[in-house]
């Protein structure tokens, strides 16, 4: 756990996406669910994804009732479930791996109330660079936010189709790490057309934020992650990667490797 | 894009966050949604402070409310039950309502709201299938489309309320998912909204879910309540010793309570299903036996393990088979306002037919642990106290559930 800690600092992030930068590449931003399909092949997800081509992992924490994920995420949440993997398991699966790109931890608020006041220090020390608390929008509810804000973790804050331009501002203001900009309307899942025109939407995050836009849900094609990089600092990842998890370790895999050829190319 | 050195990439914003969801009750409620819906909830926070100022608004609701539902509501003197527990039992009777439950006086309030939103489309969850005929009652008045997401388990057990929905032409969406009851509903209905929310508005069934909702469905609820409050006065000069309702997310029970929040004399009693019995684990008692913890947009009692992943509850009734309850209620329990009790299912089916015996009125099974609770406290009143208890619906939708339990024999 210590060298874990050494290596990723809380700034992480940051030079994270200051090296691509530099080399004009874009992020690939994968997800994960903590024990999904298996524990072990979590860890073995998290060992493979940087050479794969990732760039930052997210790290999802099963819960019983992910009301902003589709199908493909909350199956792959029942099946950690079943496995027994909770909060605290998914922070020892990542100690095993050790991945050497940042990793966040993407919850929802409730396991992470329940795993206590000293979770954020336990998820530092276990290796994890940001957190994402996908129903903790801004001003939903200031005390906890300042705990995340205040933990020396990146808080990675999301902005929706549906934000209104006054309240981007804020997000951002209140955000670290990058921006997770979701492409489209609904819940996670894979999808086969194209997003909506994302430009305008990155346009106007860039004119209040100078933080990294990465942009998700429903990207699911080589094709597809390639046509966002050309856009946005980088490219999330989730469903495709979770069902690809689903058959093999080696099938997740390869599909980000073609992702980030795809980008690269 | 402008480039930033990391260290000042992770420097902390100094500016305080606005809390966007002022309306809590104590620490409670809240607004714990994916931030897609955030628009959503500020416009329906604006378009309900608008239309209760609207006089033209509150004349029709209240209008619906007369010719179309029925209201008021008589509030009946329940003589030979009121032998039974000893004290003047007054049954206040949402089951005569046009659709048979109170969950009509929120549908027809938040329908009124929807088409003042333009919203021509209509999301709903269900248990017992009572708040689910209710919106699709509204949307065949209003010419809405209806799509209500009820549990796989929940369809089976309430059948009749299934073909009653498809009757009034909305789309019954079977939820697998989970529990495949009342919570996973809820979950289905709240994905939905995420992805439709610009045309669609959510009419959530209870006192739970984000703010607004909490409060809306209070308000519009709370005509239980103030009816009942003046025909006890009338009826009997005095308000009652003791109001009783019961809870599951709990909004014929916040909707009788709150016109006697501020009568201090005045006990009220919220009645859980306790199910199999509290110490089996397999019940729906989130006061009892809950700790605080975030479902469906609010921060409330809740069932759950100590990983934070929220419990399946348990109830013979449909309606209360809810792991979590309306942040109102713990903060009228953390208040020591209101008082949290529970019965089992057993003491629940005694009372349903206790009251179709004694009284000729066959009670939801939801509202039977209301009558379960007086009646297992019979003796513990005096003859002139008087209790108020809600039937917040009627039975015929328990009947073919409870015949093959075979209780008559």
């Amino acid at each position: 756990m210590a060298s874990a800690s050494a290596i990723i600092s809380s700034d992480a992030i940051a030079r994270r996406f200051e090296a691509l930068r530099a080399e004009s590449r874009r992020a690939l931003v994968c997800y994960v669910t903590a024990g999904h399909p298996s524990p072990a092949a979590t860890v073995e997800l998290l060992e493979g994804l940087e050479e794969a081509g990732a760039d930052v992992i997210e790290l999802g924490v099963p819960f019983s009732d992910p009301v902003a994920d589709g199908p493909v995420i909350q199956h792959s949440s029942s099946v950690a479930l079943a496995n027994g993997v909770t909060l605290d398991s998914a922070l020892e699966l990542l100690g095993k791996a050790r991945p050497a790109v940042p990793v966040v931890l993407f919850t929802y608020l409730n396991p992470l109330l329940a795993a206590g006041p000293d979770v954020l220090r336990r998820a530092r020390d276990a290796g994890i660079a940001g957190i994402l608390v996908t129903d903790l929008p801004l001003g939903a509810d200031p005390r906890r936010e300042a705990w995340l804000a205040e933990s020396g973790l990146d808080f990675i804050r999301l902005v929706a189709p549906t934000t209104p331009p006054g309240r981007l501002a804020g997000i951002c203001e209140h955000g670290s790490g990058f921006v997770y900009l979701i492409s489209r309307m609904g819940v996670t899942g894979t999808r086969d057309d194209a997003p909506p025109d994302l430009a305008p939407m990155v346009a106007r995050l860039r004119t209040v934020t100078d933080l990294p836009v990465c942009v998700g849900f429903g990207i699911s094609t080589p094709a597809q992650a390639r046509a966002v990089s050309q856009l946005a600092d980088g490219v999330v990842v989730g469903s495709a990667v979770v069902q690809a998890a689903g058959e093999s370790t080696g099938a997740a895999l390869n599909l980000v490797r073609s992702m980030r050829e795809a980008m690269d190319g | 894009m402008p480039s930033k050195k990391p260290s000042e990439a992770v420097t902390k914003s100094q500016q305080p966050i606005a809390d966007s969801s002022l309306d809590r009750f104590g620490e409670f409620g809240g607004r714990y949604v994916p931030e897609t819906l955030i628009p959503a909830l500020d416009e329906l926070t604006a378009a309900y402070a608008d239309a209760m100022a609207d006089p033209a608004f509150t004349r029709e609701l209240d209008e619906m409310l007369r010719d179309y539902v029925g209201r008021p509501s008589p509030l009946t003197f329940a003589p030979r039950l009121s032998e039974h527990v000893g004290a003047r039992v007054f049954l206040k009777r949402e089951d005569l309502n046009h659709t048979g439950a109170h969950k009509i006086n929120n549908t027809v309030g938040q329908a009124l709201l929807a088409r003042r939103m333009g919203k021509r489309r209509i999301i709903a969850e269900t248990g017992a299938g009572q708040h689910g005929v209710a919106t699709a009652t509204v949307c065949a008045r209003f010419g809405l489309d209806c799509v209500v997401y009820m549990g796989e388990e929940d369809m089976r057990r309430q059948e009749l309320n299934v073909f009653r929905m498809r009757l009034l032409g909305a789309t019954v969406v079977p939820v697998s998912s989970g529990t495949r009851t009342l919570k996973d509903a809820t979950s289905e209905a709240i994905r939905d909204w995420v992805g439709s929310v610009n045309d669609s508005h959510y009419i959530i069934g209870s006192v739970v879910g984000p703010a607004p909702y909490p409060r809306i469905v209070r308000d519009l609820q709370s005509v239980i309540g103030r009816e009942s409050r003046a025909q006890m006065l009338e009826r009997t000069g005095a308000l009652p010793k003791v109001v009783v309702a019961c809870v599951g997310g709990g909004s014929n029970a916040m909707g009788i309570f709150h016109a006697f929040i501020d009568d201090a004399d005045v006990e009220l009693v919220g009645v859980e299903a306790a199910g199999r019995g509290l110490d089996t684990g397999e019940h729906s008692a989130s006061l009892a036996r809950g700790t605080p913890g975030v479902l469906h947009g609010s921060l409330s009692y809740l069932l759950q393990d100590e990983s934070g992943q929220v419990r399946p509850a348990h109830s013979v009734s449909a309606g209360l088979d809810y792991p979590g309850v309306g942040p109102e209620h713990a903060y009228l329990m953390e208040l020591h306002r209101a008082t949290y009790v529970s019965v089992t299912d057993s003491e629940a089916l005694r009372g349903f037919v206790l009251l179709s015996r004694l009284e000729g009125i066959i009670p939801a099974l939801e509202s039977a642990h209301a009558i379960a609770w007086i009646t297992k406290n019979r003796g513990r009143w005096s003859d002139s106290d008087s209790l108020l208890v809600c039937i917040s619906g009627r039975g015929d939708k328990d009947v073919a559930q409870v015949s093959e339990m075979d209780l008559l024999s």
